[in-house]
């Protein structure tokens, strides 16, 4: 007869039953112990959901800009100095077989002004740029107000203001009439450019007509930024013969960058400013924790008869042990649930008021739920050991 | 597992005593130890099967430690207890809580019922840890609570019973596992007399049926209606009188 004589294993469906006995019972309680892990697992997915979401939407505009722009700027010669771009290097790059746009500006000495009362100290940081007629497409950006220069504009006194740029001079709207001061000269304005995401020192320049700079700003022609676009395979290719292209003469004078890479790289940077907060996530969690196991400790003593009636019953140290503990982990697995889906909603909803993707990727739900498992097995340890070595009969002489 | 346990099927031999189901052998227990405080000091005895037994004494006599024994929720720190042929002292905690699951069927004074769950549930959670599958724990337990008078009140819950039902349902609880042996702790402690009466009528019918059924009480009363009565002082047995 001693034979078979052993324990069975609760089922799954058992344990869990058995498991839930205190929740069901305690709800108000379990809510409340299971809300601090709600709150930090939430945070850890909402982070986590929020700078890959904007992550995403800011590399998703970098693509809409495209990728296969590159600027080509004046350096500095051997000696230090500023160096100039040839006044031929434009054409000369517009030959380079994959080159498809080849636009340019280059700086003229004078400072701009809302009027001729304005101290001239006060120039606002702004660059007065001469610029080519076709600038606003190569950057990708567009007019937000007005009209950019044509051929016939860009021979008079007239301006168009980058957003930056308008914003610092106080307009931003285009009336009629509508006048600064360049170089000790009106100059009418034609409009105001939208931000260039891709060539940010477009928005706080006013841009003019090369005729015009020259003839009226004393500007000498040469370029000191020109803007490529090439076909977007060649676009390395592209890159590597530029210098040459623009100075063949003193190639090292020239910095060739590709905007969209250093942006790029922002993006994928700004994940490091996340750690801060997800170091208060974790903090919530713990404190989440240390609630959880204190609400079960609280429920293990005052659960006494019901621990020596189950071992009366015949259930093990072990099966006991078994329950105290899944009792945590489905709390804190309740609370992760509530957790991660409380984050992903907030990443849901904050992505749609700013129009990105909203990403809530996968590392962050399974985090979230793999936190709150261990949490609840860290928190649920001591009272289902405590609970397992109480003696039946200490248990049952409650009353 | 069960082929030796004693059902709830009537014989038609109830009152014979049969193969003992638990004997106690010089078992002693104390607690502490510096100095260590006896509480039973060498009990022998034994139940046989199809007996209703009154271990009965005033407190402090060593009925509850008897009782612990007896259901093996404590070991004996000297002597022998053996159910249905076992020896506590040779099992583990694990083949105890099967032999507390599958053998012993507990009564207590204040019912332990979980208020939360239907009285079938409590019923059927009496074959929780023997293994025995969800499906057919429910059909046993509502069995049992039928024999117990309560058949047509499966799902109400321990608090929209009075007291004497919900001593029922325990006890339909005890015996849903057709155990070996019932261990009765002050079944009709927390009752009023009549209740108490009804309580002792279903355990003599319980009895009559098969069950046997160790009741443990301090009221001569209750102790009175069993055939035999043990009567312990001080941790001893001064008296083991069949009626």
């Amino acid at each position: 007869m001693q034979g078979g004589l052993d324990s069975p294993r609760l089922s799954l469906p058992d344990l869990a039953r058995v498991a839930s006995v205190g929740l069901r019972t305690r709800r108000v309680r379990a809510a409340l112990s299971a809300l601090g892990i709600a709150i930090g697992v939430a945070a850890i997915v909402a982070v986590l959901g929020l700078s890959s979401s904007s992550q995403a939407g800011l590399l998703a505009e970098i693509d809409r800009l495209g990728t296969n722009l590159l600027t080509v700027t004046n350096g500095q010669t051997v000696f230090g100095q500023t160096a100039e771009l040839p006044l031929a290097a434009p054409g000369m790059i517009r030959r380079i077989g994959p080159v498809q746009q080849v636009q340019y500006t280059g700086s003229t000495s004078a400072d701009a002004y809302r009027s001729p009362y304005v101290p001239v100290v006060n120039t606002n940081g702004l660059a007065v740029q001469a610029a080519s007629l076709g600038l606003p497409r190569a950057v990708g950006t567009t007019v937000a107000q007005g009209v950019y220069l044509n051929a016939g504009t860009a021979r008079e006194p007239v301006a168009v203001l980058g957003a930056q740029a308008a914003s610092l001079l106080g307009i931003d709207r285009i009336y009629p009439d509508e006048r600064v001061r360049l170089g000790g000269m009106w100059f009418y304005l034609a409009g105001i450019l939208k931000p260039a995401l891709l060539a940010t020192e477009i928005d706080n320049s006013v841009l003019v007509g090369f005729p015009a700079a020259k003839r009226w700003l004393g500007f000498d022609g040469h370029p000191t930024t020109i803007y490529v676009r090439s076909g977007i395979s060649q676009t390395a290719a592209v890159q590597s013969v530029l210098a040459a292209t623009a100075n063949p003469e003193a190639p090292s004078e020239v910095n060739v960058s590709q905007p969209s890479a250093a942006l790029t790289a922002r993006a994928e940077a700004q994940g490091a400013l996340n750690s801060l907060f997800l170091g208060l996530g974790a903090v919530s969690l713990l404190v989440g924790a240390v609630g959880v196991a204190n609400i079960m400790l609280i429920g293990v003593l005052e659960r006494r008869s019901e621990i020596g009636l189950r071992r009366s019953l015949g259930a093990t140290k072990g099966q006991i042990r078994a329950q105290f503990l899944a009792e945590a982990i489905l709390l804190a697995l309740l609370g992760g649930a509530a957790g991660v889906a409380a984050g992903a909603i907030s990443t849901i909803i904050y992505a749609h008021i700013k129009h990105w993707t909203a990403v809530v990727p996968l590392g962050a739900w399974v985090g979230g739920f793999g936190a709150a498992i261990l949490i609840g097995a860290i928190a649920g340890l001591l009272p289902a050991i405590r609970a397992a070595r109480l003696s039946p009969t200490e248990a049952l002489r409650t009353v | 597992m069960s082929a030796d346990a004693v059902t709830l099927v009537s014989d038609g031999l109830s009152h014979r005593a049969g193969v003992p189901v638990l004997e106690l052998e010089d078992a002693r227990k104390s607690y502490g130890t510096d100095p260590p405080i006896p509480a039973l000091r060498g009990v022998s005895f034994s139940v046989g099967a199809g007996e209703l037994v009154a271990v009965v004494g005033p407190s402090g006599s060593g009925k509850s430690t008897l009782l612990h024994l007896m259901g093996t929720l404590e070991r004996p720190t000297s002597g022998r207890v053996v159910i249905t042929g076992l020896d506590v002292a040779e099992l583990g905690d694990r083949e105890l809580g099967a032999v507390r699951a599958t053998r012993i069927g507990f009564v207590f004074q204040q019912f332990f019922l979980a208020e939360h769950s239907t009285i079938l549930d409590n019923v059927a959670d009496g074959l929780l840890y023997a293994g025995v599958p969800a499906a057919e724990r429910r059909e046993r337990a509502a069995n049992a609570l039928t024999a117990v008078g309560l058949g047509a009140r499966l799902k109400a819950h321990p608090p929209q019973l009075s007291g004497g039902e919900r001593q029922r349902v325990a006890i339909a609880r005890a015996l849903v596992g057709a155990p070996a042996i019932v261990l009765a702790d002050e079944p009709t402690g927390n009752l009023d007399s009549t209740t108490g009466e009804q309580i002792m009528t279903l355990i003599e019918e319980m009895h009559d049926q098969g069950a046997t059924i160790v009741v443990i009480t301090h009221e001569r009363a209750i102790s009175d209606r069993c055939p035999r009565q043990i009567q312990l002082l001080d941790g001893r047995v001064v008296a083991d009188t069949f009626s």
